[in-house]
């Protein structure tokens, strides 16, 4: 039997189209959009003025703060202008422009392909590096890297949990990074058990991708005390929470971190970066995005530069097709959608999914039947239509009682519910006015 | 490249394949073996009497939105009314007059389902409290039901006769045996398995609906949970009634096969919109209508107790949904 996490979950079709294409480089976009908040906690403090000249690698931002990052340029240029763009968010965000001029790399890059495997630095230096190069969390909730790898006073971490699961639906940037890149991973790998002082490193991988299982299975034998996990393919499963509860069977407690059960959780493709940033002294400047969808005519993994505008990634997989009716940044299930075609792309970018139009609105609508699917399928063991029904009535107190804040919203619910609705946006709706209220409390 | 129109909402952008039209469309599907069964038994009375009542649900449900909702959409084409229909028709027996069904339609759709605010907000079964309203208000037309005749495609089907059931009830009354009542009626076990015993439309087959049952299953309409329940406590508790005095109380495989308590068991305890959410309040629920259902068919005035015990638990649904909630995620750990 394959482990799996034991509480609800859903198994959407896989459609990964892309799965198997080799990672492309595509050319140079001739103006970047870089965000200047591309991670959740406070944004940069942009560091560089209109008419500025600035290379590749090159701090454009610097963090505000412990939860923040830095932001590096990711091409050579002029800055334009510093303004404000509509971003993934839906929302216009200051960005830094960069018209884009020839290729020159900050000189402290290592651009050689060679792997570095020097573990012999300290974890003061390892951690430095990782705040510089501005490393976030790659697997979409963009959290700065550095403020997961302090382990709080008085806790201990046990296992380092590699996060290779990927079970968004069509997303492939992951996968095909892993067989690309096996070895450096694994020395990212390394690094990070070193800061977090981790017993052992297990690496979960849901059992669709069984070439990468493979590589990463027999490459690991080379390292030591790094484990590789197979998985049953099930949907939310690349949830930190569900991750933990199917390779070491414990559950964070409610409202609780992955650090209360021991472990850390890091992205596969966060694991690339911090190699990156630690042996190549490479900031966060690129990284692998699918392009996909059903009428894409060649679906692709494209290493691409932070702030390239979306339009250009859809080009070079076949363009934009007739039927489009949506644009999702990230998987189905977890994506936001986009409000136009040239959002540029961020860290937290790991996809761009073209739906076609009889795919981009909402089901039927029906009554409730009472069916009792929403309850069995949420992997957090919550009512979604009792948090609905309380939310639209503003049951504030019940709400909490009710565990809404443990939903992850992974869209399970309203993925599988019969009668259409739209449970997750009122979920939502609850948790960010009971949050408004919780906060005022507080205050 | 023009984009006149992106659509923008939130994720998720997917949608399961499932849907309430294919949820009660399979269940009229799994519905289909039963109603076979009673026309061969019950020949062209069976379709009568399904006919008129699964149009009478479907009209009032259609002159209900028109008249009262003021609805432009209606909700008809969702298959739910032609379910109580199906099922009401299930619950009666097939010699029944025509004008009494389509009260029994009316009472179903118009006073159970209608008036809380159409499919997903009635709190008891529709087809139940109609059945349940005729059983009261016509006690005569809904007891005398006709003996099976194999394919009798005649009109009138005059001789009648009681059920199984009310025939143990009332011998068991006077005093007779379990043991004796039963050998009086011989191959009663295969008969009634395959449905040659008197009684409504569809509950005389065991075997068509265990068949129906199945294939709901098999779709996932229905988890099993509710029948498992329903049969085990029934099964168990009329089992020690029988172990402890086996001439005054029925076998447990009597109780199985006889009434309704296939097809409720099946049918309409497993209703989504009256049945509680969680997997642990579904087990309570078929725990309470199994042990119920036993205690009225031998300490009761009916002879049979499905419907009530049904309809008396699906009063304690919101209750039993309140009290057993699901496991939590990370409710039980306590901290490192």
């Amino acid at each position: 039997m394959l482990k799996t996490f034991p509480l609800g979950g859903v198994h959407p079709k896989e459609n990964k189209f892309s799965a198997g294409k080799k990672i492309e480089n595509i050319d140079l976009p001739k103006i970047v959009n870089i965000p200047i908040s591309q991670h959740i906690g406070s944004p940069a403090q942009a560091i560089v003025a209109k008419g500025d000249s600035v290379k590749v690698g090159q701090l454009i931002a610097k963090s505000t703060g412990f939860v923040s990052a830095n932001i590096h340029s990711s091409v050579s240029g002029k800055v334009l202008k510093i303004d404000k763009v509509l971003d993934l968010s839906g929302y216009k965000q200051t960005c830094i422009i960069i018209e884009v001029e020839n290729d020159e790399w900050i000189e402290s890059i290592d651009r050689t392909k060679d792997l570095v495997n020097n573990l012999d630095i300290s974890i003061e230096d390892i951690k430095n590096k990782i705040i510089e190069n501005g490393i976030v969390g790659l697997g979409g909730a963009t959290f700065p890297t550095h403020v997961k790898l302090s382990i709080p006073p008085g806790k201990s971490c046990k296992h380092l949990i590699i996060n290779a699961v990927e079970c968004e639906p069509y997303l492939t940037s992951d996968h095909q990074l892993i067989l690309e890149k096996a070895d450096e991973i694994l020395v990212g790998c390394k690094l990070i058990q070193k800061v977090v002082g981790a017993e052992n490193v297990l690496i979960g991988i849901e059992n669709n991708k069984p070439d990468a299982i493979k590589l990463l299975s027999e490459k690991a034998k080379n390292y030591s005390d790094i484990e590789v996990h197979a998985l049953k393919v099930m949907y939310p499963q690349g949830g930190e929470k569900q991750l933990i509860k199917a390779l070491i069977k414990r559950e964070v407690p409610s409202g609780g971190l992955p650090i209360d059960v021991g472990c850390v959780v890091q992205n596969v493709g966060t694991a690339f970066a911090i190699y990156e940033a630690v042996q190549k002294n490479k900031p966060l400047i690129e990284r692998v995005v699918t392009v996909t969808g059903i009428s894409v005519s060649n679906p692709k993994n494209i290493l691409t530069r932070i702030g390239t505008p979306s339009d250009m990634l859809i080009a070079a997989a076949g363009g934009l097709p007739e039927n489009t009716g949506k644009i999702v940044s990230g998987g189905p299930m977890m994506g936001k959608a986009l409000a136009n075609d040239s959002v540029p792309i961020t860290k937290g970018s790991s996809g761009i999914l073209i739906l076609p139009e009889e795919k981009s609105s909402r089901p039927e609508h029906f009554n409730c039947i009472r069916c009792g699917r929403c309850i069995t399928v949420c992997p957090m063991g919550l009512e979604p239509y009792l948090l609905k029904n309380m939310a639209v009535v503003s049951m504030f107190e019940d709400l909490q009682k009710e565990k809404i804040l443990d939903c992850i919203e992974c869209g399970s619910c309203a993925y599988t519910c019969p009668a259409g609705e739209p449970l997750l946006d009122y979920i939502r709706l609850g948790k960010a006015n009971l949050n408004k209220i919780l906060r005022a409390k507080k205050s | 490249m023009a984009i006149n129109r992106l659509t923008v909402s939130m994720s998720p952008h997917d949608h399961g394949k499932d849907s309430v039209k294919k949820i009660m469309y399979g269940v009229i599907i799994a519905m289909i073996p039963a109603l076979l069964v009673s026309v061969y038994y019950f020949g062209f009375d069976a379709i009568k009497v399904s006919l008129i009542a699964v149009a009478s649900c479907v009209f009032f449900e259609w002159a209900i939105q028109k008249l009262f909702f003021k609805n432009k959409k209606t909700t008809i084409t969702d298959g739910s009314a032609i379910i109580t229909g199906l099922l009401l028709a299930f619950n009666l027996p097939s010699n029944l007059p025509w004008y009494i069904i389509i009260i029994g339609a009316l009472v179903a759709i118009g006073i159970a389902k209608m008036t809380f605010g159409g499919l997903g907000n009635n709190p008891f079964n529709p087809a139940l409290v109609g059945r349940v309203f005729l059983l009261i208000s016509f006690p005569v037309e809904m007891t005398s039901w006709p003996k099976v005749s194999v394919l009798n495609f005649a009109m009138t089907n005059a001789e009648t006769g009681a059920t199984p059931l009310a025939i143990v009830k009332e011998g068991l009354k006077n005093g007779e045996s379990f043991k004796e009542i039963i050998d009086g009626l011989p191959h009663f076990y295969t008969d009634a398995f395959m449905g040659n015993i008197g009684g409504s439309l569809g509950e005389i087959s065991a075997i068509a609906i265990l068949i129906g049952g199945l294939f709901m299953l098999f779709r996932k309409i229905i988890t099993w949970h509710i029948p498992v329940a329903v049969l085990g406590s029934a099964t168990i508790f009329s089992a020690i009634l029988h172990g402890v005095n086996p001439n005054n109380f029925a076998d447990p495989v009597f109780h199985l096969l006889t009434g309704g308590m296939m097809l409720g068991a099946i049918f309409m305890a497993t209703d989504m919109v009256t049945s509680p959410m969680t997997k642990k309040g579904m087990l309570v629920f078929g725990l309470g209508i199994g042990i119920l259902t036993i205690v009225i068919r031998t300490w009761g005035a009916y002879p049979e107790g499905m419907s009530f015990a049904i309809l008396i638990m699906n009063a304690f649904v919101p209750l039993i949904n309140r009290g057993f909630k699901p496991k939590r995620f990370g409710e039980t750990i306590k901290k490192v």
